[in-house]
This record gives C-alpha cells, structure tokens and sequence, in this order.
C-alpha cells in the first residue's frame, strides 16, 4: 500500500521542485542573453569578478542555510532562498508571525505561519517592485530624495530595535552574553560593518546556541 | 539582436522568471493556508498574519525599490528589477556588480553599453550568490529532520535552541547599529544616528506591545513591528539633520 505523505514531507518534495525549476531558470538566465545578443562573457572581467564576489558569498551562503533553515521552517526556506532578502526582510517577518501566533518554530503551526508570512511578504515586495518598474519615471525623485535617503539608509536598526525588544525581553538572561559579545567586536573591529554584518549572523547564532547550552544544563534557564 | 541595456527582449525574460517565483510564493501560501485550517489554527490569527506581515513589508520593499532605482542608472531596469526580486538583498547585489563593474573599469554611473561586459556582470551576479539556490533543495529536509528530532527528544531545549538562534541573529544586528559609535571620540557624531533610530523604534514597540497587551487591543498587538520600524525610518531624517 502507498505511504501516504504528511503534511511536512509534501512540503519537501513540492520545495525541491519548485526550488530546482526555479533556480534552473535563474540559472539559464545568463545564457539566454547570451543566445539572444550573440554575446559570451568577457572572460577577464568575469573571472575578476567572480573571484572578488564568490568565494566569500558562497562561504557565507553555505553557512546560512544551516543557520537559517532551523528559523525559516521548511516552506519558509525553500521560498526565502529563492526570493532572497532573507535578514532584512522574510525572517524578521516570520519571526514577528510567529511570535504573534505564539507558536514554536519547531511545530507545524509555526511551519504554517511562518510560511504564510514569508509568501505574503514576497508576493508584497514583488508586487510593489513591478509597480516601481512601471512608474519609475516618477517615482525616482521621490525616491531618490535626499530628504528620504536618511531613512531609507536606516532600515535595519529601526527594524531589529523593534525586534529586539520582543526577544530580549523574553530571554533576557540569555541575552546578555551575544549583545556584549557583539557590541565589542562592531565597536573595536573595524572591519565589522553593514557589508560584513550578514557574516556575523552566523556567528552570533552559533556563539548564543553555545551559551544556551551551557546555561540550560547547568538549570540557569 | 542589438543590445542595450533596458532592451524589450531582457523585460519579456525577466518577467518571465518573476512570473514563475510569483507561482511559487502563491502556491505555498495556498498550500500553508489549507494546513493552517486543517490544524485548527482560528481564522482571526490567519488573518493578522496576512495582513501585518503585507503592511511590514512596505517600507523594506520600498527600500528595495530604491535599490533598483540606484543600479538602473549602469545596468538599465530589467536586470536590478530581476536580481532584487529573486534570490539576493541589496546589500550583495551592489557589492556583486559593483565587483565586475570595477572588474570592467566602469563606473556605476556609466551605462554599460558592451554586451560582453553586461553579460560578465549578469554572469558574476548570478553565480556569485547561487550557494543557496543549488543547496536548498538538497539539504534543508535533512536539517528540518535534525530539528525536529532534536524538538522531540528534549522539548524544553528544542525552544531554548530556537530562541537562542533568534536572539543570535538579533544580536548581531544591534552590533552592527553599534559599529560606528566610535567615530565620536574624532568629533564625528554620525554614528550615533543608527543607535537614535533602534532606541526610536524599541521605544515604539515596547510603547505599543505594552499598550495593547493592558488595553487588549489586537490591531496594535499586529501592527506594533511595522509601525516601530515606519517611525524608527522617519526618525532618521531629523537625527541626520541633528548629528550627520
């Protein structure tokens, strides 16, 4: 007799064959340009190119979807790495979801909404994106507005400083450790900054599990 | 085909790709709000995730826009609307064609007019960031899996471990609002404009999560996030005048 597949497992099989279908398509994007304008690659800028952008970006990418998936869920991941903005915008979304729902990540009602979210989000941002394509004529003064520019280059402290309250206020004891462990390394590193921020994610993750551990089996949490 | 960069042809295939990650998006949240039914979940909470996470997108999204607008201007319209909707965030997409762009001595205000160079960037764009495209599919049943076992095994550090992987992304975050504080000891007080907004916007929320919790009122409860974030953004604009 068939097994009948859960919830979670069809999540997975359609995941994976969204996610490759998807990302064959993105993949096939450079070479269809290439078909349509007669045009291959310069190789040197290419190789210069990748050279100064991959190494570091697929270390980072590898080391995020480890860090990440855990926190996305399982539909929230196959969605999330595929239409991107995932520190900045997805998780922080489903995060906010979830808390609000008051379910676990771990639970299927936690995959649940924090699928909803993510899928709301992206059809949101991709919408709102083909809308400023269209009306770009007019919209880039406004956005380009030096007025406006403050703001919008301050997106992610106005984002986590809310988020912050929620999580912190939660698990203040845990807390303590990561934010001065963190403080310490943007303040005296100056290496340490908003182009490098994505790299410390993983290791503020992996140094506050380590925390948790050590305070959950000593009966401190 | 004679190339340049905001060409007919290069709209007709990015369209394409958004059009099939757009199904994607649909076909999941069809999918999650059928299981949300299923499990019981009430449709007031279905509804104020729908309607909170689309009002917490706007101003991202919009900051994302402004993202497009600034690479339109070296590599048109098609290829920024294309790399911003899928896959990357706009801080690696600049970094990316900011990397072949200097690769090809150009300027980021200069429009590319060399097929060859437009096809590296395309090129270096793509694949510089495909780590998680080609893994996902392969890998994340595999975590999924660990985690849930983990969850079942020992339930109390299954959450810890949760929470603990939220206040670890959390916290890197506040240390990068932090990076530049020490610009002040050189007179330089722009450094501080980041940590005025976060303290803005933890304000808000702790305003008006404790206000809705002691007046039971759920629409600020769903909207607290979005709207700490809209004023700790506007906010920025008279502490950049202040100290910038």
């Amino acid at each position: 007799m068939k097994k009948q597949l859960t919830y979670m497992d069809s999540v997975h099989r359609d995941g994976r064959a969204w996610g490759i279908a998807v990302g064959l398509l993105i993949l096939l994007f450079p070479v269809a340009l290439s078909l349509v304008f007669g045009a291959m690659p310069n190789t040197k800028v290419l190789v210069q190119g990748l050279v100064a952008t991959a190494p570091m970006y697929w270390a980072v990418g590898v080391v995020e979807i480890f860090t990440y998936v855990p926190m996305l869920g399982a539909g929230g991941t196959y969605l999330s790495f595929v239409t991107g903005n995932i520190s900045n915008l997805k998780l922080p979304c489903a995060i906010d979801a979830m808390e609000r729902a008051k379910v676990k990540a771990s639970s299927e009602e936690g995959e649940v909404i924090s699928t909803i979210a993510i899928a709301v989000s992206s059809i949101v941002t991709t919408l709102i994106i083909i809308v400023g394509v269209i009306c770009i004529v007019p919209l880039t003064p406004v956005l380009e507005s030096p007025v406006l520019k403050p703001a919008f280059d301050m997106i992610l402290p106005a984002l986590f400083g809310g988020l912050a309250v929620v999580f912190i206020s939660k698990n203040a004891k845990l807390s303590i450790a990561p934010i001065i462990l963190m403080l310490a390394l943007f303040i005296t590193v100056p290496a340490l900054n908003a182009g490098t921020v994505g790299i410390m994610v993983p290791v503020g993750v992996l140094f506050t599990v380590g925390v948790a551990r050590i305070m959950y089996k000593k009966g401190w949490l | 085909m004679e190339f340049n960069v905001n060409h007919p042809i290069l709209f007709v295939l990015v369209g394409i790709i958004i059009a099939a990650v757009m199904g994607q998006s649909v076909y999941f949240l069809v999918k999650a709000l059928r299981r949300a039914k299923q499990l019981g979940i009430s449709s007031a909470t279905v509804k104020s995730t729908v309607t909170s996470s689309a009002v917490f997108t706007i101003a991202p999204a919009i900051a994302i826009l402004v993202g497009v607008v600034a690479l339109s201007k070296s590599l048109g319209l098609a290829l920024p609307w294309l790399r911003l909707s899928v896959i990357g965030s706009i801080t690696y997409e600049t970094v990316a064609a900011g990397n072949a762009l200097t690769a090809a001595e150009l300027s980021a205000s200069a429009t590319v007019t060399d097929p060859s160079i437009f096809m590296s960037i395309v090129w270096v764009m793509t694949i510089g960031i495909a780590a998680g495209i080609v893994l996902v599919p392969f890998v994340t049943k595999k975590i999924q899996g660990g985690m849930i076992k983990m969850g079942m095994k020992d339930k109390k550090w299954g959450e810890i471990f949760n929470n603990a992987m939220f206040l670890g992304m959390i916290s890197a975050f506040l240390g990068y609002v932090f990076c530049d504080v020490g610009l002040v000891f050189s007179g330089n007080t722009s450094g501080l404009i980041p940590v005025c907004v976060m303290a803005v916007s933890a304000v808000v929320m702790a305003v008006f999560g404790g206000l809705s919790k002691a007046l039971k009122i759920r629409w600020m409860e769903d909207y607290a996030l979005p709207l700490s974030l809209i004023l700790g953004m506007a906010s920025a604009i008279p502490f950049t005048n202040w100290l910038g």
